[in-house]
């Protein structure tokens, strides 16, 4: 009895257990409890029961109201003018913009010197860019940006490049107007131990084009932050960068590494302090230099001989603190950094940017986290996991940009001082001016002229980042200079054949002759359009943005060129492959003459190439543009005096924009490139005076560049089945063959 | 727990008629079940709040629900906030640390409403929908955290969005009661409409003391640069009216208006220039005369026609957003919504999201003085930009402008971006639309260089057992001059290499590794015996190349340090019967391959190919002992968008010791599957990325009529 009624119990729990256990879904509820904690890290803000009901931020009509009209704009615009002032000052409420809108538009000022005025050569080499610039104006009524005459790069007391009284100079001057559309030029501002921002006179309303700002002073879209450079940076051209080859992995011995000097007071102390903690003598070491002030020599240990530039090109990450852009000792007048931040870049070592409070160079149009590591000088001691961190396509992207930002706009005054302006500008004409992504894609903002497109596809550098193929069209301009007596003349010659290819959407001639264009009936009938303009017996004329051409791709030809057909489509075939470089047929070289210490120009058969005549070649219509606005008048000018060497300057302008040499493909040979003193009609290309010229002109363009753009080439390209012992049946490009 | 309680009564009934050694079995028994009992109907009945049925939704509250808290009078009240404040002054990094991921953590505060001392709310809306929006979109997303420890920004869940339904000082005090406040270091305030009647602030009125402000609205003189966010007036509509994206293209009118409060003096200028240009212009206003119920929002006139609104938009190419009382306008969103280039004229305006958005490319900012030239200046504009522009405006609407939730998240990544800037999102990831990313490519070696001579390349001989044939390639490689090291990759592993004094004496250093598997991909793996970027990848059988063909490859390369540089060429051709592609070995006049038995190229590509290498295109390539240099064509062409080079006239690897047939080559099952390699990777690519060039490069004087000897590479052997 007591056993069954024990079983029966036992059941009865068990069963109610079972019962519960199941309708409860006890399982469920188990679970749920377990993936609580998770659940609620998903789903805290609570799902409201009338979110439906919740009511909107605004109505409707009070949106579309926008705040109602609002006052009068242009009571507004007056009443901003008088508020927003010095320290507030911002492009609509301090600068002029009425006075940019001249024919020209943008021109700069500079006013002239004043005797007994000492101009550092620093401050020497800014006015000189300006002056040379193509904004230059000498007229400050059509000026719309002016440039001081004094110094004011060093404003630091204690230097003995300080003008003292400037102040009550500015004020004297009749066109300062509180600094109205003024630029202001400085480098180093305050001094030691603090080198606070103060200029040491009221720069009212101009613009600070300053390096080392800081952000809390910097007026946004107004000033414009600029590199420290010492007084033996380049005024041209400057030194290509040091990264000559894309290592991978990078090859360097240091990971990282801080190289400066160690101050015990002012400004970056207490980071410099702190950044023996990182030093691990391995992989990561920071050397502090002994330099400082004038009795250095006499704290002087072992490790300060180590100081030698060269360090910089073994490390990957080279650690930066911004305030050394800023803590150049003044004292002496010199830059005592021969290493400063900005040869950082040129090294080819990452930097390491500690920037708390500094507005970066060319802040407004740089994007710098693309091109080095930032961090927080608060978190030094996170750098080193930091920088371990960046992987090794990273690495190999951010080497590449500095480089690409060092050649682009910093390796010389020139670069800066044109920077500059074009920030300024792009301000002024804000409708007509680059994007963030022209100024940071390569060939970089200086060499992108807004004012010929606006819209990215229209520029050669940039197809393959949009993900487009340039068009399959070109047109043809030929350059006449002889009058049309007959219809057996190369030139008609060549209309046939160029018309012929199916790639030629159009023909422009370009009449350079004494004797007035014929009447069009003279003209063969074409199957594309054919138009005649008038070049003005120039010869830069050839290189005119002229406006009929609508393709991208212009095949410029000399009325002589003798081609093929075949040899036209297949040069613009090849041209799609490059569309950034000229793609021609008779090549030249240079090279260097170390006896007379010149450049040479050869037009010699050579084993390499830096130049292919314009006579016959194919080049993206960016060029012309670029050609008639980019280079200055002056070079221009060399080429229609002597109506000589436009292929060469073409040649130096688009190497100097691509760092690449042109192209040359496949050419029957011919008579005319083999110039011989046997020939007894001279063409006036073959003359030795026409060839001394064009000696000349080589020197000539490349102390204007500040270097020598043209690049070597080795290579020829030809179709693929050139030459080859292959049935003629299965050549496209038979017709090359033939001699 | 009513079950409990009946079962606990029933219980010491029965208790006492046992015998007392088993009233401690049964008890146990009993108090066991019990405790399960219990147990069990506590589960039944404990609240949860992650069950979304709607059985259990015993936790879903009501907003009115939130705990109610009393601001007392003399509560402080927060400082105006500061103007000079910076992510590197205000903003406390520490509380953000290190982590791998590179995320900023956000905590929001739990709903509490705040009244003043005689229980009026300090806002007359409450809780909006928008914000409720925005607050969920955070805690969905991977931002948020429940810790508050853990915490790098705090985001309050006093909305903010709309100034004029608060009460400004009340608002202050509920801010600094925040048990995290701090001096509002590291919070984080959504506003869209500042200020109010009549001057309009462009920033919230609110004082809070050092707390980031994402505003809709900013002027350049209250915007604080790098630290607060400059974000959109959202506009409801945009959820209301489905407006499916439309071509870029031209459309009916050049530029509409659309606002509805536009100031006189504008709106003058504006008709002035529809008097001189006439139906290119079109502009609209609120309508005086519209018959009830109908929702006039929705609606605008033009001389008594009635316009559907914001379909309007998009009969445009350029919608005029002018500054009202506001800089920030809600048309701005629907303008971009409908795919049309906003004309900005708003001086002093910070656009929305302007730090990471490049505007530029996606409408145009006219100074307001500018206004009567804006007809010129948007004529000016070409029209494929207009397109593209059109496209932009669309691609930032739908990534930045559509949701609470797209700006909410927006403004979290753009604070994550400052606090890890070297994880930071890029130009092109912000600003591309998915159809320019798919299409456009980023080349790794972009930068155009020449690399010196000088260090020369590493030549890497993949071989099996042939030792007499790869001994043959040894001593003819180490004739060309610019050879820096020999690599050679011993592939067997059943067989050693044969002893140190039986190779070849060379001049350059020569190294043997030998490898665990036998795989087609060690010859693609970037060793560390490579120390030059310039590779050159040759078969153990590869002796009919010249020296001066093999000089003259490494200087095209130098030329060419981004692309395949080799000597066969081949080609892809899509077969029309088939619909499929296929590969060609004849003597074609294209190339769009080149063969890596003999190859110069950049050591970086030995890294893509083995560690970025997509799908399971090198497990593939292992498995078929086929193909891995088709792979490695894919692979360069993809990254680089460019097609290899091919050298010299060699059009296949003949060696006087093979047979009349060229080896496997020439094997029609061998075609058959190359032509698979290439279907099988073009679909793991998702694209065909192979590019087709006619040209192949030659020395400048080659087969030129010229002495020989005064050719740099005489000796180019033939096909």
């Amino acid at each position: 009895m007591q056993a069954r009624k024990k079983y029966v119990l036992l059941g009865l729990c068990t069963c109610c257990w079972l019962l519960l256990f199941y309708w409860g879904g006890l399982q469920e509820r188990l679970l749920a409890l377990l993936t609580r904690r998770r659940g609620e890290v998903v789903r805290p803000w609570p799902d409201w029961l009338d979110r439906a009901l919740l009511p909107g931020y605004a109505e409707n009509a009070e949106l579309q109201n926008g705040g109602g009209p609002g006052e009068s704009p242009r009571q507004r615009r007056q009443a901003w003018a008088s508020i927003y002032k010095n320290s507030h000052c911002r492009m609509d409420t301090c600068f002029d913009f009425g006075r940019c809108r001249g024919r020209d538009g943008f021109r700069v000022y500079v006013y002239p010197p004043e005797k007994g005025d000492r101009v550092s050569e620093s401050y020497r080499k800014i006015l000189a860019s300006v002056a040379e610039s193509r904004y230059y104006t000498s007229d400050p009524r059509e000026a719309c940006l002016f440039v001081l005459g004094i110094d004011t790069l060093d404003r630091d007391q204690l230097s003995t490049q300080f003008v003292p009284n400037v102040d009550e100079r500015i004020r004297g001057y009749p066109l300062w107007n509180d600094g109205r559309n003024h630029v202001i030029f400085n480098l180093y501002s305050g001094t030691w131990p603090n080198y606070t921002e103060d200029l040491g006179f009221n720069v009212g309303q101009a613009i600070l084009a300053k390096a080392s700002l800081n952000t809390e002073h910097f007026r946004p879209g107004f000033d414009v932050s600029i590199p420290l450079f010492s007084k033996d940076h380049p005024q041209k051209g400057g030194e290509r960068g040091w990264l000559l080859r894309n290592t991978v992995p990078p090859r360097r011995k240091y990971l990282l590494m801080f190289k400066g000097k160690r101050y015990l007071t002012g400004i970056g102390s207490d980071t410099r302090n702190a950044l023996h903690h990182i030093h691990n003598g391995k992989d990561i070491v920071s050397l502090t230099t002994c330099k400082h002030g004038k009795d250095w020599e006499k704290h002087k240990d072992a490790r300060c001989d180590h100081d030698n530039q060269d360090l910089w090109e073994l490390c990957r990450f080279c650690l930066q603190q911004s305030s050394d852009l800023h803590a150049a000792d003044a004292n002496n007048g010199v830059c005592l950094f021969p290493v400063s931040f900005w040869h950082v870049p040129q090294a080819a070592c990452i930097p390491v940017l500690l920037s708390n409070g500094w507005e970066l160079p060319f802040s407004d149009v740089i994007q710098w986290n693309q091109a080095v590591i930032e961090g927080d000088e608060r978190l030094l001691l996170q750098v080193p996991s930091t920088v371990r961190a960046v992987g090794v396509d990273r690495v190999l992207a951010l080497r590449q940009r500095t480089q690409m930002l060092w050649e682009a706009y910093f390796s010389s005054v020139d670069k800066i001082v044109l920077t500059t302006l074009e920030i300024i500008k792009d301000r002024v004409y804000a409708h007509i001016s680059r994007n963030k992504f022209m100024w940071n894609a390569l060939p970089g903002g200086l060499v992108v002229l807004p004012e010929y497109s606006t819209h990215l596809a229209h520029y050669p550098f940039y197809y393959l980042n949009l993900g487009i193929s340039p068009g399959q069209e070109f047109t043809a301009v030929i350059h006449a200079v002889s009058p049309l007596v007959s219809q057996s003349q190369p030139i008609m010659k060549l209309l046939q054949v160029v018309s012929k290819s199916k790639y030629c959407s159009q023909i422009i001639i370009l009449w350079n002759s004494e004797k007035p264009p014929p009447h069009r009936s003279k003209w063969p009938p074409m199957p594309v359009p054919l138009v005649v303009t008038d070049g003005r017996r120039k010869t830069s004329s050839r290189f005119l943005p002229h406006v009929t051409i609508e393709t991208e791709a212009v095949l410029s030809l000399d009325e002589d060129t003798v081609l093929l057909t075949s040899e036209v489509n297949f040069a613009f075939h090849v041209w799609q492959s490059f569309p950034e470089r000229i793609v021609g047929y008779p090549p030249r070289s240079h090279f260097w003459d170390p006896v007379k210490k010149i450049w040479g120009y050869t037009s010699k058969w050579t084993n390499e190439y830096s130049i292919v005549l314009t006579g016959a070649a194919f080049y993206h219509r960016y060029y012309h543009y670029l050609f008639s606005h980019y280079l200055p008048p002056s070079l221009r000018a060399l080429v229609d005096r002597t109506s000589n060497c436009e292929d060469i300057l073409m040649n130096f302008l688009v190497s100097s924009v691509t760092h690449l040499p042109p192209i040359k493909v496949a050419q029957r040979k011919q008579y005319k490139d083999m110039p011989g003193p046997q020939s007894t009609n001279m063409a006036p290309w073959a003359t030795p005076e026409h060839f001394n010229q064009r000696q000349d002109c080589v020197n000539t363009f490349a102390s204007w560049f500040g270097y020598m753009p043209l690049v070597h080439s080795q290579l020829r390209l030809d179709p693929v089945l050139f030459k080859d012992h292959v049935s003629v049946l299965r050549k496209k490009y038979k017709d090359l063959e033939r001699a | 727990m009513c079950a409990s309680v009946k079962y606990s009564s029933r219980g010491p009934a029965l208790i006492p008629r046992m015998k007392t050694k088993h009233r401690i079995y049964y008890i146990t028994l009993f108090s066991v079940v019990l405790l399960g009992l219990i147990a069990t109907g506590m589960f039944q009945f404990w609240p949860h709040s992650i069950e979304s049925s709607p059985e259990w939704t015993l936790d879903r509250r009501s907003v009115h629900d939130a705990p109610l808290v009393k601001l007392p009078v003399s509560s402080p009240i927060p400082e105006r906030g500061d103007l000079s404040c910076r992510m590197h002054t205000c903003f406390d990094v520490y509380r953000c640390g290190y982590n791998p991921k590179n995320r900023i953590k956000v905590y929001i505060y739990p709903l509490q409403r705040f009244v003043d001392e005689v229980g009026v709310p300090i806002s007359s809306t409450g809780l909006s929908r928008e914000y409720n929006d925005l607050l969920s979109a955070i805690s969905d997303s991977d931002f948020y955290t429940d810790d508050v420890t853990r915490a790098c920004l705090f985001v309050p869940s006093i909305d903010v969005l709309n100034q004029n339904s608060l009460r400004i000082r009340e608002t202050a005090q509920a801010l600094a009661m925040l048990p995290r406040w701090d001096k509002g270091m590291n919070h984080l305030l959504f506003n869209m409409l500042p200020g109010g009647p009549p001057d309009y602030n462009t920033a919230l009125d609110v004082p809070r003391d050092r707390a980031l402000l994402a505003g809709g609205g900013f002027s350049t003189w209250t915007y604080r640069q790098g630290y607060d966010v400059s974000i959109p007036v959202y506009s409801p509509l945009s959820a209301e009216v489905d407006l499916p994206e439309k071509q870029p293209g031209p459309r009916r009118y050049f530029i509409l208006s659309s606002q509805t409060a536009i100031h006189r003096e504008y709106r003058t200028e504006l008709e002035r220039l529809k008097e001189e240009n006439g139906e290119a212009l079109l502009l609209l206003d609120k309508c005086s005369n519209l018959s009830q119920g109908m929702a006039s929002a929705r609606k605008r006139c033009y001389k008594g026609q009635v316009y559907d609104y914001p379909q309007i938009l998009q009969e445009s190419s350029f919608c005029v957003v002018l500054r009202g009382a506001r800089l920030g306008q809600a048309t701005l969103s629907d303008v971009l919504q409908a795919g049309c280039v906003p004309v900005i004229m708003a001086d002093s305006y910070i656009l929305p999201f302007s730090e990471v958005l490049d505007w530029k490319r996606a409408s145009v900012v006219i100074p307001e003085e500018k206004l009567p030239e804006m007809y010129t200046i948007l004529k000016s504009i070409p029209h494929r930009q207009v397109e593209e522009m059109q496209r932009q405006a669309r691609w930032f609407w739908e990534a930045y402008f559509r949701s609470m939730k797209a700006i909410g998240l927006t403004t979290l990544q753009i604070i994550n971006d400052r606090i890890y800037p070297y994880a930071a999102r890029t130009y092109e990831e912000w600003n591309n639309p998915p159809v320019v990313k798919w299409s456009s490519v980023s080349n790794p070696l972009f930068l155009p260089l020449i690399p010196p001579r000088s260090p020369g390349f590493t030549a890497v001989v993949l071989t099996y057992d042939r030792v007499e044939s790869l001994f043959r390639v040894i001593t003819e490689i180490s004739k060309v001059p610019s050879l820096a090291k020999l690599l050679v990759v011993w592939n067997n592993q059943n067989k050693s290499p044969p002893e140190e004094s039986l190779w070849p004496k060379i001049a350059v250093p020569l190294r043997v590794v030998r490898t665990k598997e036998n795989k087609l991909s060690n010859r693609f793996f970037p060793f560390d015996e490579i120390e030059t970027e310039a590779v050159l990848a040759i078969d153990d059988d590869i002796i009919m190349l010249t020296s001066d063909e093999l000089q003259f490859g490494y200087e095209v390369w130098r030329e060419f340090p981004d692309r395949l540089v080799g000597y066969p060429g081949r080609l892809h051709l899509w077969d029309h019967e088939m619909g499929k592609w296929k590969y060609e070995s004849e003597w074609t006049n294209e190339v769009s391959m080149v063969l890596t038995g003999a190859a110069f190229y950049h050591k970086y590509f030995n890294y893509l190919y083995t560690y970025k290498m997509p799908g399971d295109i090198k497990n593939w390539v292992d498995a078929h002992m086929n193909c891995e240099d088709i792979a490695m064509n894919f692979l360069v062409a993809n990254i680089t968008g460019k097609a290899p080079i091919k050298v010299t006239p060699r059009k296949k690897f003949k060696c006087p010791e093979c047979t009349a047939i060229d080896g496997l080559s020439l094997d029609q099952t061998h075609m058959v599957e190359r032509s698979e390699c290439i279907n099988k990777f073009a679909s793991v690519f998702g694209t065909m990325p192979l590019k087709v060039v006619e040209h192949r490069a030659d020395p400048v004087l080659y087969k030129d009529d010229f002495p020989e000897k005064l050719k740099s590479f005489p000796n180019i052997g033939s096909l």
